[in-house]
């Protein structure tokens, strides 16, 4: 009764704008609108990022085209909302956003009490230190004393904080909002280490003034394993978002390409067969078309080609596979297969 | 002495008998000199201090010219043009000037936030259609000023939401739960006639209540209802206009929204909660006085705060509001309680005959206030509105620290963009910022200090 | 409004109840109240059902849990990484507190020297105050802030190549490093000796008004004063044989350590806040003065007080009465403004507590009313404070 009336008076005063969401059924939502919400970060190269013309990309982004290429069989059908770090889950909650794609790291807090649940991994990663060279600090372990730019409101000003504590050595921490703020001031030289995840330190290392004067240290403080996001209780949104990735993997362990995919589609090797909806309704088990996963390779790309298009090492974040290479080839990379 | 001259004064040949041409005062008391000598020397403190002045002046103006036009380019693609050889790019080394160019490539940006480009002609519809509405209010010779309002708060808001969101809304009821009737228009419909009943209802039960004419008060709600009926279809139309969602929109335009809905929200807000603190009824006045006192008590960044993180809290599962309506929310909640002490001032400032003459002629406290009291107070207190609008039109910066792309914002975003990142361009954009909000708000203080100079004269 | 009571017993019509303006006046209040508190009611009952299924603790629990994060700033509260959350609601408590009262501190100087500035007949200051003032108070005070740390801070030299200051300390863009009073034994002395020429100069003022009014004599009170301030702890200094020495920062590998640090963030701040508030300040003082009208001087002056006399003793009495209300409202404002320090990395109450804690600890309800209800303490107990001195500067009226 409450809920009524004060959705009443509530809905009458701002009717407009009054959004309901919230159903069980998120890829009904997304179907009936016609896109899906992503939630990306407020601008990391590489992983989600704006140009002058507003068009997003990264590998981030990727993993929502990639399930807008299975839903609608058309990648571009995706709206981006920028969230900070702190807001990010309040918008998943409150169905602002169908999935939240902006380097998360699962925890099992956020995969537990927060409400959320993690549809797998698009990046291992680990927290690390960025110094300049001129201060000719080898390990983080030397930087006992040094002042430390971070992020508020992630899990890097924790870690960092045990780190130093761990190791007994003293520290300055100065936390921002913001990460263009953190990668300001330590370009100014307000700090002497930048932290966050590496692959954040790689990304925004484009931003210093001169890239080469700095190096990220070998130490890695903390597993990161960052992945799309999507809420708890929608079994088959999940499973959407979660085999989209795993489509991605695949398609890669499978050696199908967006370029061979249509060659591909023609192979007798019966688990590409499967991938690309020549065999088995895999397609109507996470209520999309057959040819999901044919989609997503097409227009978005298996998940090597994300990987070298938006981060890798031909491009300015020059990021090796590392523990992101397949399993096959010497990475942790493994997606359950499709049968 | 003394006798000799004043018994032959006319004789003696050493007294002048005609008048000495006055001569031109000395060179140090006029001209450039003397005005300097008066104004700026005139003892030695106050020279030190002139001097002192003068290297102030010379301390902050030339390097501020120096970077902004002497030093500054104009052209160029990317940050190339922007950076020192050392950082790669052309200029020499030591060279520190405005980037303009990087405001040139994000300008579009900046007024229109990530709005699709080809619906900006939308925007600057709804730019074109409120400075048509404005421009006529602002300037009192103009006739019509009841019409021009009541396009500028019924026509103009209306327009400006179908042509910036696209309308196309869903209206499926919102009434009866759903396990009644599946949400349809029609549920909408069945909805809105229960509710117009119920509120004709309590309508009728008041103006019984108050001995008031019934038909009046069910004439009025109808039309009310009617309105507002008409303006949610209209929501509901499709214009064939590409829907555009909230978090598409920034810059210049998401500063302008919410400077402009909140000074609108505000001000009926505000004038009741100032009626409602100067009320007889002890509960009124102290649940207005707490509403005010509250949020003039918290900086608007923790309103901010509230109205993104606890907001949707206080909402019932399933409800959601937008980003933007959500600090909406907040800036016209914060926005009313310092209308309502504005408001309070204009109505304390009018003598008490005016309501002691209101009450003689028999009016009803609503009749003394609606036609006496707030059209005297309301015109008293325009350059208070003025005032408490440039400060809103300011506040609206704080936007960006809950994750809306203002125009602040907007600049602040556009340094992640490798393009053009070079160490000047931080300072470019905070100084073509400053400039673009000086302008703003200085045009509207000297528009406050004119209607203040003429109200003043009309009163007299 | 207010009806005269119907008369009862005296044969008045009777009214219908309902336009009895009492009980109208009390239905009115009832279904208000009713309204409101249904409304509070369903919000709080939302909440709640929200915060379950979010599966977010509710409570004021977390206030006793280990934050777990570093805060670099806190000069009076102890603080490390395994305090408590309630430890960083003090911490963000002390640092609004500071920058606020050293923000008041800088705005009221600066802010009378513009007013006066704004008066003057040197047509330059006067100029220069008028430029101040239009600039100052057309730019958001947000985005001072930026210009001052992101800007102009920013321009300070690196850690490693300090502008060195002599005995004044070092200035680089990670602060600046003052020297630090280090304290020996017998140093206690000293600060007695403080004391008792801080009392003493009370005493003084005292007796030389009895004195003044009685005989009509002045007294060098001021001087006399400040001479004893100065004079007496110097000599407690020399006598104790020079217990305090002063630290000064040495170079390391990551900056100068040592001394006593003033931040960047609390200095962009700092500078932001009171050159912002500074120009209403300005334009308080210029009103207040204003207000007062020539005559005042001119009546004083044909009484032959000098000048100097007449400032202080006719016209600022007076104006003060204009000046202390508005200007009680902007030291409220820049308390409430030193909440942008969310901006920069200056750790005060919303920064810390409603920032960090509510992230760390995801309970925005408590934080945020914690938060808010301290503003509001803080504002109402500044408005009392100075409520009652402006009792006390009021002239008695007549």
């Amino acid at each position: 009764m409450t809920k009524t009336i004060l959705s009443v008076a509530l809905g009458l005063t701002v009717a407009g704008l009054l959004a309901s969401t919230a159903s069980a059924a998120t890829l009904d939502d997304v179907k009936a609108k016609g896109f899906i919400q992503c939630g990306v970060s407020q601008g990391l190269p590489g992983f989600s990022n704006p140009d002058d013309q507003g068009n997003w990309t990264g590998v981030d982004v990727d993993v929502c085209r990639a399930m807008a290429a299975a839903v609608f069989g058309d990648a571009s059908k995706v709206k981006y909302t920028p969230l900070s770090a702190k807001e990010r889950f309040t918008a998943l909650q409150s169905g602002e956003i169908d999935v939240l794609s902006r380097n998360t790291t699962w925890t099992m807090t956020r995969d537990t009490a927060l409400g959320l649940n993690f549809a797998g991994v698009n990046y291992y990663d680990g927290q690390g230190f960025m110094v300049r060279k001129s201060l000719g600090v080898a390990s983080a372990l030397e930087l006992s004393g040094a002042s430390v730019c971070t992020n508020t409101g992630t899990t890097t000003e924790l870690n960092v904080a045990d780190y130093f504590r761990a190791n007994k050595m003293e520290y300055e921490i100065v936390a921002f909002e913001k990460s263009d703020e953190v990668v300001a001031a330590y370009d100014a030289g307000r700090c002497d280490v930048y932290t966050t995840d590496q692959s954040g330190l790689y990304a925004n290392r484009l931003k210093l003034t001169n890239p080469d004067e700095h190096v990220v240290l070998p130490e890695i403080i903390s597993k990161e394993p960052l992945g799309p996001v999507v809420r708890q209780g929608d079994d088959q949104w999940f499973n959407l978002a979660k085999w989209s990735l795993n489509a991605m993997i695949n398609a890669e362990e499978l050696g199908v390409t967006s370029e061979n995919v249509d060659e591909m589609a023609n192979s007798d090797n019966p688990e590409i067969k499967r991938l690309l909806g020549k065999e088995g309704e895999f397609g109507a088990a996470i209520g999309v078309s057959n040819d999901w996963a044919y989609q997503i390779v097409k227009q978005v790309g298996n998940y090597g080609e994300s990987f070298e298009r938006n981060i890798g090492v031909n491009t300015p974040l020059e990021i090796k596979r590392g523990l992101n290479q397949l399993w096959s080839k010497g990475g942790i990379l493994y997606a359950p297969p499709i049968r | 002495m003394a006798n000799s001259t004043s018994s032959s004064a006319a004789e003696t040949a050493f007294v002048r008998s005609d008048m000495v041409p006055s001569q031109a005062p000395p060179a140090s008391e006029v001209g450039v000199i003397g005005w300097m000598r008066k104004n700026l020397f005139s003892s030695i403190p106050y020279t030190i201090l002139t001097l002192f002045s003068l290297y102030l002046i010379w301390l902050v103006v030339p390097p501020l010219l120096e970077f902004g036009l002497f030093n500054a380019v104009w052209s160029g693609s990317d940050r190339e043009a922007c950076t020192t050889a050392a950082q790669g790019g052309i200029q020499s080394d030591g060279w520190v000037g405005a980037c303009w160019p990087y405001i040139g490539s994000y300008l579009n940006q900046f007024i229109y936030g990530r709005y699709p480009i080809d619906q900006y002609w939308r925007v600057n519809a709804v730019f074109a259609l409120f400075a048509v509405g404005l421009v006529p209010v602002l300037i009192p010779r103009v006739p019509y000023k009841g019409l021009n309002v009541l396009y500028l708060f019924g026509v103009f808001p209306v327009a400006s939401f179908i042509l910036l969101t696209g309308g196309n809304i869903t209206l499926d009821g919102f009434l009866l739960p759903d396990a009644i009737m599946a949400p349809s228009f029609v549920k909408f419909i069945i909805d809105y006639l229960v509710l117009t009943a119920v509120v004709c209802l309590i309508g009728y039960a008041i103006a019984r209540g108050t001995e008031a004419p019934v038909a009046p008060m069910i004439r009025n709600i109808l039309i009310a209802m009617g309105v507002l009926l008409v303006i949610l279809l209209l929501f509901a139309t499709n214009f064939g206009l590409e829907s555009v969602t909230t978090d598409q929109w920034g810059g210049l335009l998401v500063t302008l929204v919410i400077a402009v809905t909140g000074i609108v929200a505000s001000l009926p807000i505000g004038i009741v909660l100032a009626l409602g603190r100067r009320s007889q009824l002890p509960a009124v006045r102290l649940l207005s006085v707490v509403f005010i006192e509250f949020w003039r008590g918290v900086p608007l960044i923790t309103v901010l705060f509230m109205s993104s993180v606890m907001l949707p809290l206080f909402l019932p599962e399933g409800v959601s509001f937008d980003k933007l309506l959500r600090a909406l929310i907040g800036v016209a909640l914060f926005a009313a309680a310092y209308m309502a002490e504005v408001v309070r001032g204009g109505i304390q400032a009018l003598p008490k005959g005016q309501y002691e003459g209101a009450m003689a002629v028999g009016l009803s406290y609503w009749q003394m206030m609606q036609f006496i009291i707030l059209p005297q107070a309301l015109k008293l207190v325009i350059p208070g509105i003025v005032g408490s609008f440039i400060a809103l039109f300011k506040d609206t910066t704080l936007v960006l620290i809950i994750g809306l792309f203002d125009f602040l914002g907007m600049i602040q975003s556009s340094y992640s963009d490798p393009t053009w990142a070079s160490p000047v361009q931080s300072l470019t954009g905070y100084l073509f910022a400053a400039l673009v909000y000086w302008a703003f708000c200085f045009a509207m203080s000297r528009y406050s200090l004119y209607m203040e100079s003429r109200l003043d004269t009309s009163r007299r | 409004m207010t009806v005269a009571d119907t008369p009862v017993g005296t044969g008045a019509p009777k009214v219908a109840i309902f336009n009895d303006p009492k009980v109208r006046g009390a239905a009115i209040q009832i279904v208000l109240i009713a309204l409101i508190a249904f409304l509070i009611y369903g919000m709080v009952s939302n909440a709640a059902t929200n915060l379950a299924k979010a599966g977010i603790a509710s409570g004021f629990g977390f206030l006793n849990v280990t934050a777990g994060f570093g805060i670099n700033i806190s000069p009076f509260v102890e603080y490390s990484e395994t305090s408590t959350y309630g430890r960083v609601f003090l911490v963000g408590l002390q640092n609004t507190l500071v920058i606020s009262i050293a923000g008041i501190f800088f705005a009221t100087i600066i802010g009378f020297i513009v007013g006066v500035a704004r008066l003057s007949s040197n047509w330059v200051i006067a100029k220069l105050a008028y430029a101040y003032v239009e600039i100052m108070r057309n730019i958001p005070l947000l985005l001072w802030i930026f210009i001052w740390y992101f800007s102009v801070l920013r321009l300070l030299p690196s850690k490693s190549d300090p502008i060195n200051l002599g005995p004044f300390g070092l200035l680089n863009i990670a602060g600046y490093y003052a020297p630090k009073a280090v304290f020996a034994g017998g140093a206690g002395w000293i600060g007695i000796a403080l004391i008792v020429a801080i009392v003493a100069s009370f005493v003084l003022s005292f007796w030389a008004k009895r004195r003044q009014l009685a005989t009509g004599e002045q007294f060098p009170v001021f001087w006399t004063s400040v001479a004893m301030i100065v004079g007496l702890p110097l000599i407690a200094y020399f006598l104790t044989g020079m217990p305090v020495s002063f630290e000064l920062p040495t170079a390391s590998r990551f900056g100068p350590k040592g001394g006593a640090r003033i931040y960047p963030e609390f200095l962009g701040l700092l500078l932001a806040l009171s050159l912002y508030t500074a120009n209403y300040i300005g334009e308080i003082v210029r009103a207040g003065i204003m207000a007062i009208s020539h005559g005042q001087t001119e009546a004083a002056h044909a009484l032959g007080i000098r000048s100097g006399p007449t400032l202080r003793l006719v016209v600022i009495p007076q104006a003060m009465r204009v000046i202390i209300p508005p200007l009680t409202n902007q030291y409220l404002n820049l308390t409430k403004n030193s909440s942008l320090a969310v901006a920069i990395a200056y750790p005060d109450l919303v920064s810390v507590f409603a920032g960090t804690t509510l992230n760390q600890t995801g309970q925005a309800v408590e934080v945020l009313l914690m938060t808010m209800l301290t503003y509001l303490a803080i504002s109402l107990l500044t408005s009392l404070l100075m409520n009652w001195f402006n009792a006390k500067m009021a002239l008695v009226e007549r």
